[in-house]
This record gives structure tokens, C-alpha cells and sequence, in this order.
């Protein structure tokens, strides 16, 4: 202010800063991941956009000479995905009792469940009998699930991160867990790609 | 809801920090001011670069020969001059202009995640440096023009073309993350007692661009990344002896590449809607249509790309629907325009540099606007499709829109980021060197396509000489106009007259602290006491400082 004093209905204007909880250096990192996730989200769109395109104007879906692809070990990775869902949502539960042991244990199981559906792919992989290169569908096979599989990748070294950090002592209490909370909404996110994904790229 | 800026003591410059410390200009800063300034700079250099280009292909296109470059290095000089233009100036400048002005103008200490910002600011000098770098690789700079259309992408020299994708898909990450940033920032951070309907108009446009850019860059990625598939493996999403199809590139290229547009003008929009009330001494006209039209330029953008397509066997059914799309995107933008010249009717208006660029722009603008309707009808596009007329039109929206923009957002936003004045006199002469040098060099352009000369390409028929002689002139005359403005720039950021808090006398928070403002800009928290645009109008409340009628800007 300027010096000059202020009427009463000026003063009513004057809100402590903490009151109104506009504070300084306030704590929106979660509506950043949300905000950041609409991005991932439509890099996944238009990808998948371009999947339906090839397959809308191609003769045939998949190109003659594609081999038969088998359902059972992608059907297995995917429920193995999906399930992970529910158990890193026990570790937010967890932590918001204190529980930092119940979390480890929830998000340990998280990244061995993602651990196991990573191997699957790759294990799918070396077996299928087409290459990258082998056809346009060939071709968007793997781009597609790859670069799902590069964010299943990165989504495990944030859990093991969460999991290096909780070693800490107090470092994740009830109050503050950003960290736990964002690997949760990008783990869901990765899940509900793949779901998009398994449907397109197997079932339809 | 009334708001009032308490008025800082006007009549001595601040003694805030001075200019301070230059190094902190080069370092991982936090603080938004900073970093835009940062932004700014760099992207101004960038633009230099990029002028330098330009200037090449206009020399070469002096003469109807293909005389001054060999066609190959014509095409990579006219790929890097709309790569660098669009990439790495006007979308990092805007972005400057964005993180400098947000959080001063809701009342914020700086944007929602500050390291996060400075890293996309960091990411855009070595992306700069690695597309200069891809002269110097064999096969030299990508070719393909700034679309990289396949096949003519997959069939140029690869690692110029590499280099060209790498660079564009960190300038896009660049440009998200900052993104993330505007849109969070201005939807969690405003001042308690500023609603949607209190924040400055940059505030909205800004939101509009943050919101585009997330939902459209990544498209461009996606698109990128396939390509460079093709590049690189021999995939054949793009090719069509492999099953691949050019047109699904073509879509997501546009899918990104027109709402870009709208990312590199909404911002101009925004500041220019904050420079004419200032300097009209008027409250803006049509507040809420100004703000809300971003919001529907935002939506409309996203669904008009495939005008860029109407030669590329688009059916005529999409056609049809692109076209009305199109044109329906005038009806936002002309709310604007006659929003803007409805404020100026009437003002009393202060003729310095920066009135003059927004006036520069509202007029520029709208002869790019006219051009773009009639190239959103069908039949007049495919006539003129890839032609001068196409080059004309999308100069006067990005040279005679953004960078007139751009330079009135300077001169206007000057003071309070160096805390010195610029000078009129230099700022008048680039002024009118730049108006008349911009007019010379595009307005025949126009002609140019009508008459059926193609864009792109080197050689030419030597009955379009004489025009194209003209339109070389006027680009050596738009390069010389930048002296001044650089010479202004530098000396009056060492040596120009100091500024006061609030030289314009603007409502806005920005002005009511000190020029520059201190680290978490605000000595104490801002008191909002009237509407960011009630110039003239009787306050409700006493103002709390300034109440002497020379210099309050509430006096009429």
C-alpha cells in the first residue's frame, strides 16, 4: 500500500493470504498430472486415430499373409494389467492411514505385476512371426504397443522411485504423498490406454 | 465485484532491484519474469535467423533464374525460414509473453510449477542449435518445406530430415510443458477476490492457447513419430507401396498445425485487447465477448484442418463441412476486431510506439482475415492452392498479426520489465519502416498468386519479375527496419530514462508494483478494488493512493 489509510470497506477487501488459501508457493502438482495426462492422452488418440484410418482404408484387415495372433498370453498380461489397477489403489488407501508398510507392499506388488506384463510382451514379441516391417498392420502393431509399453516402463520406475523415497523415514505420511497419489493416476492411465488398446489392436 | 489496484506512488521510479544481476538471465531461474524474458530474447534471436533466411529466398527469387542458391539449398532456406518462424519464434515469444504477464496480472508469485517452466524454456536453445547445426550434415537441412509432407519427406536427404524431427518434436515437448503450466496457473491461481470474469484478457487468451496446445501438439508428435519410422526403419505408414497412406500425415500434420495458428495469434489477441484500452484511456468494448470469443476460437480451431487439404481428394461432402467451419471461425475473430475498434472510436488516444503496432495490427490483421475467408471457399482454393496468394495470406496473420503484435506487446510491456523507457522517436521510425516494408514486400504477393505463380519453387516465369522485384525491395527494407528496434532495445535497457511503477497509467495488476517488479513480484499481497478495464469510470471506492486527477488513471 501507499501510505494512506484505508475505509472499512476497503479493509474488508484485504484478505490474509493464508485464509483464502491463495497462499505464496501453493500445491497444485496433481491438477498438473491431470492437466499433463490430456496430453499423453491425445498423443495415444491420435496414434490410435491413425490406426483406424489405415484399417478403414485398407482392402483387407489385416493384410492377406498376416499370421494368426494368439489371444491367450496377451489376454493373460492384460488381466494381470487391470488387476494391477486395484492393487496400487490399496496403497493410497494405505497411506492415508500411515500405513507406509501396507503401501511398500501394495506398490512392490504393483511393479512386480507390471514387471510380469512388460516380460509377457517381450515375450510375445520374439515369438509373433511378423516383423516390424513386415506389413502396415505389422508396422502399427508394434509402434503402438511399444510406445504403450515405453509408458508401462516409465510408470514401473516411478513406482520404484515412490519405493526408493518411502525408505526415507516420514518421508510419505497421510498428509503429504504426492508422489504415491501421481504414480497411482498415471498407473490408471497406462492401464486404461492398454484396455483401448488390447480392444483395437486384438479383439476387433 | 469491483477492483482496484492500490496505485503505487507514481511520481519517482522504484528503487526495486535494479537490472540487477545480467547472469541470472543465463542460468535455470525460477522466476517467471525470467523466464520470459528469457523466452523473448531467445526467440527475437531466433527470428533474426529467421529473417536472414527469408532474406536468402528473396534474393534468390529476385530474378526469375534460379541464380543465387543451387534449387536444393533454396528448399532447405525456405524449410528452416518456416520452421524457425513458427517453432522458435513467434510460439516461444507468445509463451514469453504468457509467463512474464500471467501471474503479474492475477496477482500470483509466479506460475504453478517453476522449475517445470524453466525447463521448457531450457529445452528450446539446444532444439534451436541442433536444427542450425543440420547445415552442416551431409545431404544438408531438411527440404521438404515446414509440412514435411511424405514421400517428399521420406525421399530427401535422411539426416537433415532426422534433425529437423528431433528438433520439432522437443520444441513441441517444450511447448506442452508450458502449457501445463498457463492452464493451471490461470485456472488455480488467480487472486481470491479476481472471478473468471475479473482477469485481464490476456489471461483468457492464454488459457485458450494452453488448452490448444495440449490438445493438439501431441497429435503432431504421433505424427512425427510415424514418420520417422518411415525415415529410419522403412516402415510404410506414409507410403503407399506398402499399403501406407500420405493423407492420414496429412491430417494429423493439420491437426496440430492449424489450431496452431490460433496458438500463435490468441496471445496476440490477448495483449493487443490489453494495449488499446491503456492507450485509448477507454474501458475495453465488449469484455466478455472478447473473452468468451477465445473460447469458441479455441473450440472452432480444432475442427477446420482439412482446409489446408482440399487439393489432397478430400471428398466434397468433408469439404463442404470444412469450408463452414472455416468460415464460422470469422464470426469470433470479427467479434474481436469490432470490439477493438469500438474502443479506440471515441478514446483519447496516446499515439506512442505501441498504439501504433496495435493499430498495425487490428488493420493487418483484418486483410489476412479477408484473404483467409476467401481461401476457405472450395472453389476460389483450388485455384489458388500453393500459390503467392496462399504466402500473401499467411504473412499478413503472422507478420502483419503476430509480430505486429509481438512489437506493440515490447514497447507496451518495455518498462516494466527492464524498468527503463523506451525511446518514442526510434520506435516511431521502426514503426513505419516495418508498416511499409511488410506492405511492399506481401501486398503484391497476393497479385503474384492470382496470376498463377507457385510457391516453393526457385525459378519462375520471368513475367512475374518486376513483382517479385518489388516484394524483394520491401523484405531488404523490412531487414533494415529491425536496427532501430534493436538499437532502441539495447540502449534503452543500458541507458533509457527510467520508468515509473505505472508509466500508462493501467489498471491492471501488472502496473501496480514496481518497474521491474521484485522477486515474487508483489511487496504486499494486491488489493483488487475495480475492474481491470474501468478507465474513466467513477470508482466505488476511493482509490487508496493516487488521487491526483494529472496522473490517477481513474480520472477520465
Amino acid at each position: 500500500m501507499t501510505g494512506s489509510t484505508l475505509d472499512s470497506s476497503q479493509a474488508e477487501l484485504i484478505i490474509s493470504a493464508e485464509e483464502m488459501g491463495h497462499q505464496a508457493h501453493p500445491d497444485y502438482r496433481i491438477t498438473g498430472v491431470l492437466v499433463f495426462l490430456v496430453a499423453e492422452a491425445m498423443i495415444f488418440l491420435g496414434l490410435f486415430t491413425a490406426y483406424l484410418t489405415f484399417r478403414a482404408v485398407a482392402p483387407v484387415w489385416p493384410p492377406e499373409g498376416t499370421p494368426e495372433r494368439e489371444l491367450l498370453l496377451p489376454g493373460i498380461n492384460t488381466a494381470i494389467l487391470i488387476a494391477s489397477s486395484f492393487v496400487i489403489h490399496n496403497a493410497d488407501t494405505a497411506i492415508k492411514k500411515n500405513d507406509v508398510k501396507g503401501m511398500r507392499l501394495w506398490f512392490g506388488l504393483t511393479a512386480a505385476m507390471g514387471a510380469v506384463f512388460l516380460v509377457g510382451q517381450l515375450f510375445e514379441y520374439f515369438h509373433l512371426e511378423f516383423g516390424l516391417t513386415t506389413n502396415l498392420y505389422a508396422s502399427t502393431f508394434y509402434v503402438l504397443t511399444g510406445f504403450h509399453g515405453l509408458h508401462v516402463t516409465f510408470g514401473l520406475l516411478l513406482i520404484l522411485a515412490v519405493l526408493w523415497r518411502s525408505l526415507k523415514p516420514d518421508h510419505y505420511n497421510s498428509k503429504h504423498h504426492f508422489g504415491i497419489e501421481a504414480a497411482e493416476i498415471y498407473w490408471h492411465f497406462v492401464d486404461v490406454v492398454w484396455i483401448v488398446l488390447f480392444l483395437l489392436l486384438y479383439i476387433l | 465485484m469491483t477492483i482496484l489496484t492500490p496505485l503505487p506512488d507514481n511520481t519517482q521510479p522504484a528503487n526495486l532491484p535494479p537490472p540487477a544481476n545480467w547472469r541470472k538471465y543465463f542460468s535455470f531461474s525460477h522466476d517467471h519474469k525470467v523466464i520470459g524474458i528469457q523466452y523473448l530474447v531467445t526467440s527475437f534471436f531466433f527470428y533474426l535467423i529467421g529473417g536472414a533466411l527469408a532474406a536468402a529466398v528473396r534474393t534468390e527469387l529476385a530474378t526469375p533464374a534460379s541464380d543465387f542458391v543451387s534449387p536444393e539449398l533454396y528448399n532447405s532456406l525456405f524449410t528452416l525460414h518456416g520452421t524457425v518462424m513458427i517453432f522458435l519464434w513467434i510460439v516461444p515469444a507468445t509463451a514469453g509473453f504468457i509467463n512474464y504477464l500471467v501471474p503479474l496480472m492475477i496477482g500470483a508469485r509466479d506460475m504453478a510449477f517453476p522449475r517445470l517452466n524453466a525447463l521448457a524454456f531450457w529445452i528450446i536453445p539446444p532444439a534451436g542449435i541442433l536444427l542450425m547445426a543440420s547445415f552442416f550434415v551431409t545431404g544438408g537441412p531438411a527440404g521438404a518445406g515446414w509440412t514435411s509432407y511424405p514421400p517428399l519427406s521420406t525421399m530427401s536427404p535422411k539426416a537433415g530430415e532426422l534433425i529437423w524431427i528431433l528438433s520439432v518434436l522437443l520444441l513441441g515437448s517444450s511447448s506442452i510443458l508450458g502449457a501445463v503450466n498457463f492452464v493451471v496457473t490461470i485456472w488455480k491461481m488467480r487472486h481470491p477476490k479476481m472471478g473468471w470474469n475479473d482477469m485481464p484478457l490476456v489471461c483468457w487468451a492464454s488459457l485458450a492457447t494452453g488448452v490448444l496446445i495440449l490438445l493438439s501438439t501431441p497429435v503432431l508428435a504421433g505424427a512425427l513419430i510415424l514418420l520417422s519410422f518411415d525415415l529410419i526403419v522403412g516402415t510404410a505408414f506414409f507410403n503407399p507401396t506398402g499399403g501406407g497412406d500420405p493423407i492420414v500425415y496429412q491430417h494429423m500434420f493439420w491437426f496440430y498445425s492449424h489450431p496452431a495458428v490460433y496458438i500463435m495469434i490468441l496471445p496476440v489477441f490477448g495483449m493487443i485487447s490489453e494495449i488499446i484500452p491503456v492507450h485509448a484511456r477507454k474501458p475495453i468494448f465488449g469484455y466478455r465477448a472478447i473473452a468468451y470469443s477465445s473460447l469458441a476460437i479455441c473450440f472452432l480451431g480444432l475442427i477446420v484442418w482439412a482446409h489446408h487439404m482440399f487439393t489432397s481428394g478430400t471428398p466434397p461432402w468433408l469439404r463442404m463441412f470444412f469450408m463452414f467451419a472455416t468460415m464460422v471461425i470469422a464470426v469470433p475473430t470479427g467479434i474481436k476486431v469490432f470490439s477493438w475498434v469500438a474502443t479506440l472510436w471515441g478514446g483519447k488516444l496516446n499515439l506512442n510506439s505501441a498504439l501504433f503496432f496495435a493499430m498495425g495490427f487490428v488493420s493487418m490483421f483484418v486483410i489476412g482475415g479477408i484473404s483467409g475467408v476467401m481461401l476457405a471457399a472450395v472453389p476460389f482454393d483450388i485455384h489458388v492452392h500453393d500459390t503467392y496468394f496462399v504466402v500473401a495470406h499467411f504473412h499478413y496473420v503472422l507478420f502483419g498479426g503476430s509480430v505486429f503484435g509481438l512489437y506493440a506487446g515490447i514497447y507496451h510491456w518495455f518498462p516494466k520489465m527492464t524498468g527503463r523507457m523506451m525511446n518514442e522517436t526510434l520506435g516511431k521510425i521502426h514503426f513505419a519502416l516495418t508498416f511499409i516494408g511488410f506492405n511492399l514486400t506481401f501486398l503484391p504477393m497476393h497479385k503474384l498468386g492470382l496470376e498463377g505463380m507457385n510457391r516453393r519453387i526457385a525459378e519462375y516465369d520471368p513475367k512475374y519479375a518486376t513483382i517479385n522485384m518489388i516484394c524483394t525491395i520491401g523484405t531488404y527494407l523490412l531487414a533494415v527496419s529491425t536496427f532501430p528496434f534493436i538499437i532502441n532495445a539495447v540502449w534503452s535497457w543500458i541507458k533509457g530514462e527510467k520508468a515509473v511503477a505505472n508509466p500508462w497509467s493501467g489498471l491492471t495488476l501488472e502496473w501496480s508494483t514496481s518497474s521491474p517488479p521484485p522477486e515474487e513480484n508483489f511487496e504486499t499481497e494486491p488489493v483488487l478494488l475495480c475492474h481491470p478495464y474501468a478507465y474513466g469510470k467513477r470508482p466505488q471506492v476511493p482509490p487508496s493512493g493516487n488521487l491526483d486527477p494529472a496522473t490517477s488513471p481513474l480520472s477520465t
